[in-house]
Order: C-alpha cells, then sequence, then structure tokens
C-alpha cells in the first residue's frame, strides 16, 4: 500500500517542476541575461540589469520598501497583540463574534478596502469635507507615506492578530493557575509565562504582515497616487509598462533574496521553528 | 475594573478603524451627489449604473468562474497528492513539502511575474486559461497543507486493515482514507475559492486578452480617481460577506472554523 500510494505524489512532481520551478529558474535566467526574450538564442549572459539596480534611484526605492513594511509591521504588532489578547480572553460567548466582527473587512475584496481609504484620504475626500465643513484647515495626508502606512496597516492587521491569537487560545490555562499558585501577579504572568508562549505565533505575524507589505505595489499606487514607489511598483512597471523583463527579473529575485534574509534573521529569533507549519 | 473599561474603548476604537472606512462606501453607495462629503439625498442610481456595467458583470462572472473551476481543480489535485506525499520517504517528502512552501512563502508578486515570463516563454496567449492555470497553481498548496495534517493524525492501521479485510486499494481510500480526511478537505477547498476570489496581484499579472476579475476591475477604476458605483459594489459586497458569515457562523458557532 505504501509504496503504490506514493505514485499519487508523482503527477504533483511534474506539476510543480514545470508550474514552481521553471518560472523561478527563467526569472533567474533573464535576470543574468539581456536580448530578446522571445528568441532565446539570442539571450547573451549579462549582469547589466544588476549593474542598473546600484543606482541611488533604485536602492533608495528598495529602503523606502523595507522601511514603510518595518514601520506597517511594528504598528500592527503593537495594535495587534491587545487586540489578540482581549478576544482570547473574552467570555466564550462573545469570543465568536468578537473574532466574527473582526473578520468581516478581511472578507471583503483587498482592493475595495484600499479603495475605501481613497475615498477618506483623497484631498477632496471625506475627512478633508469634514474638516472644511467645521472650518478647520485641510490636511495633505494622500497621496504620501502616512497613506500608504495606514492601508497596510489596515490591510494586513488581521493576519498579525490572527496567529498571535490562535497561540494565546492555546496556552494551557494550569499554567497559568501555576504561575499566579506560585505568586507571580498579572503583569509578571503576562511577562514571563504569556508573552514568551506567544513569540511562535508573532514571529509568523511578523511574516505574514512584513512579506505582503514590502511587496505590495497596489496599496502605493493607490494610496501613494503613484508617486510613492515601492519595489513592488518598479517590478511590476518593468513587465507592464517598460518591458524591460531582464531588469524586472534581476529585481524579483533581489527582493526574494532581500525577504529570504529577513526571514533567516527572523527565524533565528525563534528558538522551536516549525518552519511554515507556524504560518497556520 | 478600569481595565475592563480600557479594554472595551480599545476594542472599539479598533472596531471604528476597521469598519469606518466601509461605513463611508455604505453610506455614499447611496448619495445623490457625485462627490463625498456632500449628501445630494438618497438616490439608487450607482446600483443601476453598477448593473448597467457590462465590464464590472463579465468581471464577476470571471471571478465565480475561476474560483470554483480552480478550487475543485485544486482541491482534486492536492488531495491525491498529500495522500501520496504522506507515504514516500523522509528525503522526497520534504523535498516535495518545501518547494510547495514557495508559492505560499513567496510575494505575490513574484509568483505572478514567474508565471507570466514561464507562459509567455512558450507563446501561450495569455487569457482565460492562463489565469485558471495560475489559481491551480497557488491553491494547490493551500489544499495539500490543510489535507497533510489529517492524514497524519489518522491511524495508520486503518488503510492496512481495510487492506487486509480484502479492500482494494481504491476501495479503501474511497471508504476509509477519503471520509477520515474529509475535514480538511473541505478546509482547503474553501481556503481555495476564497483565495481565488480575493486575489489581485497573480491574476493581474498572468490574464489579457479581455478576460478580466474582480479585483482587476476595481484596481483600473480606482486608479482613475473615485467612482460612486464602486461604492455601490463594495455595498453588495459587504452585504454578501455578512451574510455568509453568519450562515457559516451559525453552523459551527466556533469562530476558529472562519481562519482562512
Amino acid at each position: 500500500m505504501k509504496n503504490k500510494a506514493k505514485l499519487l505524489a508523482y503527477p504533483y512532481v511534474v506539476w510543480i517542476a514545470i508550474f514552481i520551478i521553471v518560472p523561478l529558474v527563467l526569472v533567474l535566467v533573464y535576470s543574468f541575461t539581456e536580448g530578446n526574450i522571445h528568441n532565446p538564442s539570442s539571450l547573451t549572459f549579462s549582469l547589466k540589469s544588476y549593474d542598473k539596480f546600484f543606482n541611488i534611484l533604485y536602492l533608495n526605492i528598495l529602503w523606502k520598501s523595507f522601511k514603510l513594511a518595518f514601520i506597517s509591521t511594528f504598528l500592527c504588532l503593537i495594535l495587534g497583540y491587545p487586540v489578540a489578547l482581549i478576544i482570547s480572553k473574552a467570555k466564550a460567548k462573545y469570543k465568536g463574534i468578537l473574532l466574527l466582527f473582526f473578520l468581516v473587512p478581511i472578507w471583503m475584496n483587498f482592493l475595495l478596502r484600499t479603495y475605501a481609504w481613497m475615498a477618506i484620504l483623497s484631498p477632496n475626500g471625506f475627512i478633508n469635507r469634514l474638516l472644511q465643513l467645521i472650518g478647520l484647515p485641510t490636511l495633505a495626508i494622500m497621496p504620501g507615506q502616512t497613506a500608504v502606512v495606514i492601508g497596510m496597516v489596515y490591510n494586513f492587521l488581521p493576519f498579525m492578530v490572527l496567529p498571535i491569537y490562535t497561540v494565546l487560545s492555546k496556552i494551557d490555562k494550569n499554567v497559568l493557575e501555576a504561575a499566579m499558585d506560585l505568586g507571580a501577579n498579572k503583569i509578571i504572568t503576562f511577562i514571563k509565562v504569556i508573552f514568551p508562549l506567544t513569540v511562535p505565533g508573532i514571529i509568523s505575524g511578523i511574516t505574514m504582515v512584513f512579506m505582503p507589505a514590502v511587496s505590495t505595489f497596489v496599496i502605493s499606487q493607490l494610496l501613494g497616487g503613484g508617486k510613492e514607489l515601492l519595489i513592488g511598483n518598479l517590478i511590476e512597471q518593468q513587465f507592464t509598462v517598460q518591458r524591460d523583463w531582464h531588469f524586472g527579473s534581476a529585481l524579483s529575485i533581489i527582493l526574494m533574496i532581500m525577504i529570504l534574509i529577513s526571514m533567516a534573521f527572523m527565524s533565528k529569533a525563534d528558538k522551536d521553528d516549525e518552519g511554515g507549519a507556524a504560518l497556520w | 475594573m478600569v481595565m475592563k473599561l480600557i479594554k472595551k474603548i480599545y476594542m472599539s476604537l479598533i472596531f471604528l478603524f476597521l469598519y469606518a472606512p466601509i461605513l463611508v462606501l455604505v453610506v455614499f453607495s447611496f448619495n445623490e451627489s457625485k462627490s463625498r462629503g456632500q449628501w445630494g439625498g438618497f438616490t439608487l442610481k450607482w446600483y443601476a449604473e453598477l448593473f448597467r456595467d457590462r465590464d464590472i458583470i463579465k468581471a464577476l462572472y470571471y471571478t465565480f468562474l475561476v474560483a470554483l473551476l480552480s478550487s475543485i481543480i485544486s482541491t482534486i489535485i492536492g488531495t491525491f497528492s498529500a495522500i501520496g506525499i504522506h507515504n514516500m520517504g523522509l528525503f522526497g517528502r520534504k523535498t516535495i513539502l518545501n518547494i510547495n512552501y514557495l508559492p505560499v512563502l513567496n510575494p505575490d508578486i513574484v509568483t505572478g511575474v514567474a508565471l507570466m515570463t514561464l507562459f509567455v516563454s512558450i507563446n501561450l496567449r495569455l487569457g482565460f486559461l492562463t489565469m485558471l492555470i495560475s489559481h491551480v497553481v497557488f491553491n494547490i498548496p493551500y489544499v495539500i497543507l490543510s489535507v497533510l495534517p489529517k492524514l497524519r493524525q489518522m491511524n495508520k492501521h486503518m488503510a492496512e486493515a481495510a487492506l487486509d479485510l480484502g479492500a482494494t486499494p481504491f476501495t479503501a481510500m474511497k471508504k476509509v482514507i477519503i471520509p477520515e480526511i474529509m475535514p480538511g478537505i473541505i478546509t482547503g477547498a474553501l481556503m481555495a475559492f476564497t483565495l481565488s476570489i480575493d486575489d489581485f496581484v497573480i491574476s493581474f499579472f498572468n490574464t489579457g486578452s479581455g478576460v478580466t476579475n474582480l479585483s482587476i476591475i476595481i484596481y483600473s477604476m480606482a486608479k482613475r480617481g473615485v467612482k460612486p458605483s464602486i461604492n455601490a459594489l463594495s455595498t453588495l459586497m459587504l452585504i454578501t460577506v455578512v451574510i455568509l458569515l453568519l450562515l457559516i457562523n451559525k453552523r459551527t458557532t466556533k469562530g476558529d472554523e472562519l481562519l482562512p
């Protein structure tokens, strides 16, 4: 049985070779070549795309992407941890409904959620109309970095709360009682027991927020008004507008490597790393 | 007592942050005047405009068609692959699972761009087929990841017992393994469906020839500025989501089932 059953995985081996491995290899190849991509024989080895990237203009964009993603992740953690804590400690009959209402917005389309903030923050949007109505000067949040950060926090906050909540709700109540019995007060219990136990959740939360934030091009396009270019916008432009697939591929490889480095850094902080399983 | 009050205020502020933008959209979907911040009276004309918009209706159709097809295909491939992977040796299993994680861990934009590169390189015209394939590609890993834990929890002697009692491998699969891992399969299928409906980035790069989905159409509309018919669309989607979630919540009563 065992030997035969494993045959069931073989079609998927072929599938991942074609649709996961080959595309990434192609991107890698294009990043190191120049020439016409529709004519493979014209491709020649070249470091032009990487050379092009090491330019203050592009390095700044990469720096800004990481800066904004870092700020957003930090804000999500600060705002989200108490939410996870409060929901996990809520009475059983409220817990389900709190979680439900927390999740409704993420079940709305991602583009619509971003669009909603456009309608609120844009120069003649809701907030500025309100301010005008009561005679206050208007704000110039959008387009700008603040608007992009608000959009990121709004869209990705649940990704921080859910893993922390999951870890919190799995904590054995006896452990907490033991801490209390041994004389720890609520604050000490939190610092010495609860918080360390939620570190795996925090790590997955950070990964799940940071990754989409650093690679987004939608939020920066819509809320940054096209002026706050991030690495995601740069990649998107190379593939859709500029048609410089070699440079686009090099940018994708650089983004992947940067993310891999940050993730390796994160998983080192997480002692009992369960791999991606901790994601869910 | 004070702590309780602080908690309540904090949660209220968070919910305000989460819902205020959506509520603004809902309110202004009924606004006669085109500009926000000015109330021109109640109207349903944006809803009428929405339903007259052929592009939106077409995008809606493709969104659901792709979600349905890709979740069915990826659930079938994913379930069988998970059973296969579960029975593999340690090395094979680890290798496949690590590659399987790539679409989950890679940024969507890299997955999207890489697939687009593949399709263009083999001269496959970007359109419905490529969008469907790309959705299946990113859905299967989630199905596998939700089925595998159920396989691990399963008593491994059960399938053997079925075989000893004279079942063919096919019967053992149908009568023993599949029912046992059904919760994982359903979770995987639902996850695939919602991921597909909500996807923007991967579809954006892997479609063409006039085939779009809801996210793509909202993006191109929003890029040109605020349009009241999008407000109407948001309101309808909010109502759908709330009704669906309440139904699911009634069936499970355990909020944990809703985790995406």
